[in-house]
C-alpha cells in the first residue's frame, strides 16, 4: 500500500507543475518549522515608539504597527495554518473514507441512510456552516477548530470513496478473494482500502488548500485563530488599518497564503493527473 | 455412477430491476431452472452467447451472488444451507478463475502475496512454508518461481491468466469454476492456457464447469457440454456426441456459426434471423421460437415450453428434435 | 493496372517513456479493386494502427515515419492537405470498427447520423437525405427500417449497431471499405450474420474490403489474399487457398496449430512458446526468432528480408532461402 503510493508520488513528479508545487511545499514547510530558531521572537518586547518600519536590512518583510517582525510572524502564524490544514484534512479524510468505505461495501439502508446526510451536509455552504457553529461558541479553542474544520470538510472524500468501494466491489479480484473465503475485514483492508489510497490522497492534497483559505477567512473575520495566536488570515486582519501606509504587514502574509495554496493545488492537480491511468 | 462431486438442481436467478418505478417492470430471469451434475476430475462445458445465463450459473453456484431459488449439493452436502463461517470454511473446495486477466488480480498486491491469500485464510501451511509453496505453485503453472515479488502489472495477459490459475490452485481446491478463462486471450497464448488446465486436471483430478462462448474450445476441453439459451439448458450431453449429432435447432445453428480454418471445410452454413431476446421479456413457449429455423416450427413451439428430453446420448429441449433435420 | 491501395515501408513510431516504440515498422502491401485482403495477426501486432494510417488517423503522439508512402489509385495520401484528405476519409474509403457502441454519437438517432454522412458527401435536402437512409438500412438487413430511423444507439443491439455503422460507411458509395475486426465484439450467431452481410454488399458493390482480424476462421473461405503480420511487420502473404494449404513462416503455422478445431480429432494444442515481445524492444534478427521451434543460428543476428516461397507467396524467414519451407 505505501508502496504505491509512493509509486503514485513519484509519477506524479515527473510533470513539471506538480515538482513545482512539491518543492514550494517542502521548502515552506521545511522553513516554517525551522526557522523560528534563527529569527527573533515574534513576541519580544514591542518598541511601541518605532512604529511600523519598512523591508530592509534587520527586518526583511519590515515591521507591523507594533514593530513586531513580520518576518517572524509569517513564520510563526505559518505553523499555525499550516498544522490546522494537516491536521483538519487528516481528521476529514479519515472520516471520509470510513464513512464512504461503510456506504459502499455495506450498501443498502446504511449506505442511502449516510449518503442522504452527506447530501443534506453538502447542501449547506461550508462557510455558513462555520460561521453558524463559531457563532454559538465564541471563544473556540485552537484545538476545536481543527475539529469543526476536519467534521466539515469529510462530505466529498466519503462520496469519492464510496464511489470508488462500489466500483471495486465487483471488481473479479474481490470476487476472487470472496471466493477463497475472505471475510469483510480482510476485503475491506487488503483489497478496497489500498486501491482507494490513491484518490484520497488526491482529495487530501487538494483539501488542504481549501482548509487554508478557510481558516484565512475565518482568521481575517476575527473568529478563527485568535490573537495573540498569529496567523496569516488574522495578521492580514491587524494591518487593514495600514493598507496604504505600511502596505507590507498586509502584503507578506496574503503572499504567503497564496503561495501555499497554489502550491498544494498544482500538487494536487499532477497527483490526479498521475492517478488517471489514461494520462500515463 | 455414485454420488457426483456437485449437483445442482433447478437453479433461478431473477434480478429485479432497480430504481423509479422498478416495481412494475418485470424482473429479469437470468437463470431460469438450470439443472446438471459434475463428476469427479470431469469438465462440464457450460456454453451459450452473451446474456443467456452462463457466467451466472457460475457465480451463483459458488454462493457469490445469491440465487433465487434451487439447491447446491457439493461433495453431498447442501451447500446454500451453509452459514457464513461454515461457508468461509467450505469455500476451500470450490475456486473460480475469471475471464478478464486485468480486472482479477488486484493491482495493489504482489502476485507471491495474492497466492498466498488463500494459504494464509485457510491456515494451510505454517507462515515459514508459505514462500516455498508460492514458489511451487508459480512453478506449476509455468512461471518463473522469482516472479513472486512483482505486481500484476508487469505481466502480459496470458501471465495473468496463469497467475489466477495458481491463486485457485493454492487452496487445493476440488472444483474450479472457469468463467471464460481464455476468451481475453490471444490464440497463441489461449492453446497455452488450455493445455495448462488439462495437464492440471489430470495431475490433480480436478473438476471444471468450464464456461464459455466458443464451441471449438469447450470441444478441446469438456467431458460433456450443456448449451444454454436465454436462462436454459437446450442441450446436453457427452460433448462428441452434442458436436457430432447436434439436435437442438438451436445448437446447430451455434455449431454452424464456429469459424473454421480451413478454407476446403464444406460446412452448412444456417445464420439464424434476428439477435437474442432479452432475458426480462422472455418470448411464451419454446424462447427459441421466433429465432428458430426449424421446419416443423408449429403452434405448440409458441405456447409450450419444451423440456429436456433425451434423444439418443443426449438431452434435448425441442419439441420436434429428432424428428427432421 | 495499379492497384486501388498499395502501402509502401510504412512505419509508425510512438515516443513513450520507456523509449520509442515501433508499433508498425516497415510494412509493405496492395489491395487491388473488389479484392478482399485479410490482415490478421495477434493484439499488439500492429495491424489496427496500420489500418488507421491509412486514413491518416494514428493517434498523437504517434508519427508516419518519412519514407513512408500510402497511395489512393496513385494518388499519395500522406501529402494531401486537410481538405483532400476528407474528401477520401470516408468518402473513398470507408471504415468500420470493432466497438459499434462507442463509434455511434448516443445523442443522435440513426437517420441522423446515416443522413449526416450521406448530406457530407452529396448537396442533397434534409428529406432526401433521409430517404437515403432509409434505403441503406434496407441494405444492410435493418428489419423495419423505417421504424429503427427515429431510434438512438443504445435502444439497438449490437449487431444492429454494427449494420447501422456499415451503412454510415456505405453512405459514400467508398470504393473501399476498412473493416477492423467488425466482429470480435459480437456473438458468434450475430459474427455469421455481419459476415454474411459484408459478403453479399461486397458481391453487389465490387468494393474492396481491407478486414483486419485475429480470427483465422473468418478469413478462410473469404479472403481473396491474406497477410500474417507479427512484431509490426508482415511475415507471411499469399492468396487464401495458397496460405492454407501451405502455410510457411513458422509462426502462421504456429497460429493454425493453436487454434481448436471443431471437427476432426481431438488433439492436444500445439501453443507458440513464450509471449509477444514489447514494440519498444523487438528482438534483434528475425523477431520470431526467440519464439520460432525451426530458428536457425543467422535468425538471431540476421532480418530476413521477404523471400518467395511459391506463386504469389512470400515470407520473412530464412527458412525459404534453405529451400526448408
Amino acid at each position: 500500500m505505501t508502496g504505491s503510493l509512493w509509486r503514485l508520488m513519484l509519477r506524479a513528479l515527473t510533470s513539471p507543475s506538480g515538482r513545482l508545487g512539491a518543492v514550494i511545499i517542502a521548502l515552506l514547510t521545511l522553513f516554517v518549522f525551522v526557522a523560528p530558531w534563527l529569527l527573533p521572537d515574534p513576541s519580544a518586547m514591542p518598541d511601541l515608539m518605532a512604529g511600523a518600519v519598512p523591508p530592509g536590512a534587520g527586518h526583511p518583510f519590515g515591521t507591523d504597527q507594533l514593530n513586531r517582525d513580520v518576518l517572524s510572524r509569517v513564520v510563526s502564524g505559518g505553523q499555525i495554518s499550516l498544522s490546522v490544514a494537516g491536521l483538519a484534512v487528516l481528521l476529514a479524510v479519515t472520516l471520509g473514507a470510513l464513512v464512504g468505505g461503510l456506504a459502499g461495501f455495506y450498501g443498502g439502508w446504511l449506505d442511502s441512510a449516510l449518503m442522504r446526510m452527506v447530501d443534506g451536509a453538502l447542501a449547506i455552504p461550508r462557510l455558513f456552516l462555520l460561521l453558524l457553529l463559531v457563532a454559538v461558541w465564541e471563544q473556540m479553542p485552537l484545538g476545536a477548530l481543527v475539529l469543526v474544520l476536519g467534521a466539515t470538510g469529510w462530505f466529498a472524500t466519503s462520496r469519492i470513496v464510496r464511489g470508488e468501494v462500489l466500483r471495486l466491489r465487483e471488481a473479479e479480484f474481490v470476487l476472487a478473494a470472496t471466493a477463497l473465503g475472505a471475510g469483510p475485514g480482510r476485503i475491506i483492508l487488503r483489497h478496497l482500502l489500498p486501491n482507494v489510497a490513491g484518490p484520497i490522497l488526491v482529495a487530501a492534497t487538494l483539501g488542504v488548500g481549501d482548509v487554508i483559505l478557510l481558516e484565512a477567512g475565518l482568521s481575517y473575520l476575527g473568529i478563527g485563530v485568535r490573537p495573540p495566536t498569529p496567523s496569516w488570515g488574522g495578521m492580514i486582519l491587524d494591518a487593514r488599518p495600514l493598507l496604504t501606509t505600511a502596505p507590507w504587514t498586509s502584503i507578506f502574509p496574503g503572499l504567503a497564503i497564496a503561495t501555499t495554496v497554489l502550491a498544494v493545488n498544482l500538487l494536487g492537480d499532477a497527483l490526479r493527473g498521475a492517478l488517471d491511468p489514461r494520462s500515463a | 455412477m455414485s454420488t457426483p462431486l456437485l449437483e445442482v438442481r433447478d437453479l433461478v436467478k431473477h434480478y429485479k430491476a432497480t430504481g423509479f418505478l422498478a416495481r412494475k417492470s418485470p424482473p429479469v430471469r437470468a437463470v431460469d431452472g438450470v439443472s446438471f451434475t459434475v463428476g469427479k476430475g470431469e469438465t462440464l462445458g457450460l456454453v451459450g452467447e452473451s446474456g443467456c445465463g452462463k457466467s451466472t450459473v457460475g457465480r451463483t453456484i459458488l454462493r457469490l451472488q445469491d440465487a433465487t431459488a434451487g439447491s447446491v449439493a457439493f461433495e453431498g452436502k447442501d451447500f446454500f444451507a451453509l452459514q457464513a463461517a461454515a461457508l468461509r470454511q467450505a469455500r476451500q473446495r470450490l475456486q473460480i478463475i475469471f475471464q478478464d486477466p486485468y480486472s482479477s488480480l488486484n493491482p495493489r498486491m504482489t502476485i507471491g502475496d495474492a497466492i498466498a491469500e488463500g494459504m494464509e485464510i485457510h491456515r494451510l501451511a505454517p507462515r515459514g512454508e508459505i514462500p516455498a509453496r508460492v514458489a511451487r505453485l508459480l512453478e506449476e503453472v509455468g512461471l518463473d518461481p522469482d516472479y513472486s515479488t512483482r505486481y500484476p502489472h508487469e505481466f502480459s495477459g496470458g501471465q495473468r491468466q496463469r497467475i489466477g490459475i495458481a491463486r485457485a490452485l493454492a487452496v487445493e481446491p476440488a472444483f474450479i469454476v472457469c468463467d471464460e478463462p481464455v476468451s481475453a486471450l490471444d490464440v497463441s497464448v489461449q492453446a497455452q492456457v488450455l493445455n495448462l488446465l488439462a495437464d492440471l486436471q489430470a495431475r490433480r483430478g480436478i473438476s471444471y464447469l468450464f464456461i464459455a462462448h466458443d464451441l471449438a474450445v469447450v470441444r478441446q476441453i469438456a467431458h460433456r457440454v450443456a448449451v444454454m439459451y436465454l436462462g436454459r439448458i437446450v442441450e446436453t450431453g457427452p460433448t462428441e456426441d452434442v458436436l457430432a449429432r447436434p439436435a437442438h435447432p438451436y445448437t446447430k445453428a451455434l455449431l454452424s456459426a464456429v469459424p473454421v480454418p480451413d478454407p476446403n471445410t464444406q460446412r452448412l452454413r444456417i445464420v439464424l434471423p434476428g439477435d437474442p431476446p432479452s432475458p426480462s421479456n422472455p418470448p411464451s413457449g419454446c424462447a427459441f421460437h421466433p429465432r428458430c429455423p426449424h421446419p416443423a416450427k408449429d403452434a405448440r413451439c409458441t405456447t409450450e415450453r419444451p423440456l429436456l428430453h433425451q434423444i439418443g446420448a443426449a438431452q434435448v429441449a425441442c419439441h420436434h428434435a429428432g424428428t427432421a433435420p | 493496372m495499379t492497384p486501388l491501395l498499395e502501402v509502401e515501408d510504412l512505419r509508425i513510431t510512438f515516443p513513450t517513456r520507456h523509449g520509442t516504440s515501433h508499433p508498425v515498422d516497415g510494412v509493405s502491401f496492395s489491395v487491388a479493386r473488389g479484392e478482399l485482403l485479410a490482415l490478421v495477426g495477434e493484439s499488439g501486432c500492429g495491424k489496427s494502427l496500420t489500418s488507421l494510417a491509412l486514413l491518416r488517423l494514428v493517434p498523437p503522439p504517434g508519427q508516419i515515419q518519412p519514407g513512408s508512402a500510402i497511395r489512393l489509385d496513385g494518388t499519395d495520401v500522406l501529402g494531401l492537405g486537410p481538405e483532400e484528405l476528407r474528401s477520401i476519409r470516408g468518402r473513398r474509403i470507408g471504415m468500420i470498427f470493432q466497438d459499434p457502441m462507442t463509434s455511434l454519437n448516443p445523442v443522435f438517432t440513426i437517420a441522423d447520423q446515416i443522413g449526416e454522412s450521406v448530406r457530407a458527401h452529396q448537396k442533397v435536402s434534409k428529406r432526401a437525405a433521409r430517404a437515403r437512409a432509409l434505403e441503406l438500412l434496407q441494405e444492410v438487413g435493418i428489419p423495419d427500417p423505417t421504424q429503427r430511423l427515429d431510434v438512438y444507439p443504445h435502444q439497438m443491439s449490437g449487431g444492429m449497431r454494427q449494420r447501422v455503422m456499415i451503412a454510415i460507411a456505405l453512405a459514400s458509395e467508398p470504393e473501399m471499405l476498412i473493416a477492423d475486426e467488425p466482429t470480435t465484439a459480437l456473438d458468434v450467431t450475430v459474427q455469421a450474420q455481419i459476415l454474411e452481410l459484408l459478403d453479399g454488399l461486397r458481391a453487389a458493390r465490387g468494393m474492396a474490403v481491407l478486414l483486419i482480424t485475429h480470427d483465422l476462421g473468418i478469413v478462410a473461405g473469404r479472403a481473396d489474399r491474406v497477410a500474417v503480420m507479427y512484431a509490426g511487420r508482415l511475415v507471411e502473404e499469399a492468396a487464401t487457398a495458397e496460405l492454407f494449404a501451405r502455410p510457411s513462416h513458422p509462426y502462421t503455422k504456429g497460429l493454425l496449430a493453436s487454434v481448436p478445431r471443431i471437427t476432426g480429432a481431438v488433439t492436444r494444442l500445439t501453443p507458440i512458446a513464450g509471449t509477444v515481445p514489447a514494440p519498444t524492444a523487438w528482438p534483434a534478427g528475425c523477431r520470431f526468432h526467440p519464439r520460432c521451434p525451426a530458428a536457425l543460428p543467422r535468425c538471431a543476428t540476421d532480418d530476413p528480408p521477404a523471400l518467395p516461397v511459391g506463386n504469389a507467396h512470400r515470407m520473412r524467414c530464412w527458412l525459404a532461402e534453405a529451400g526448408r519451407a
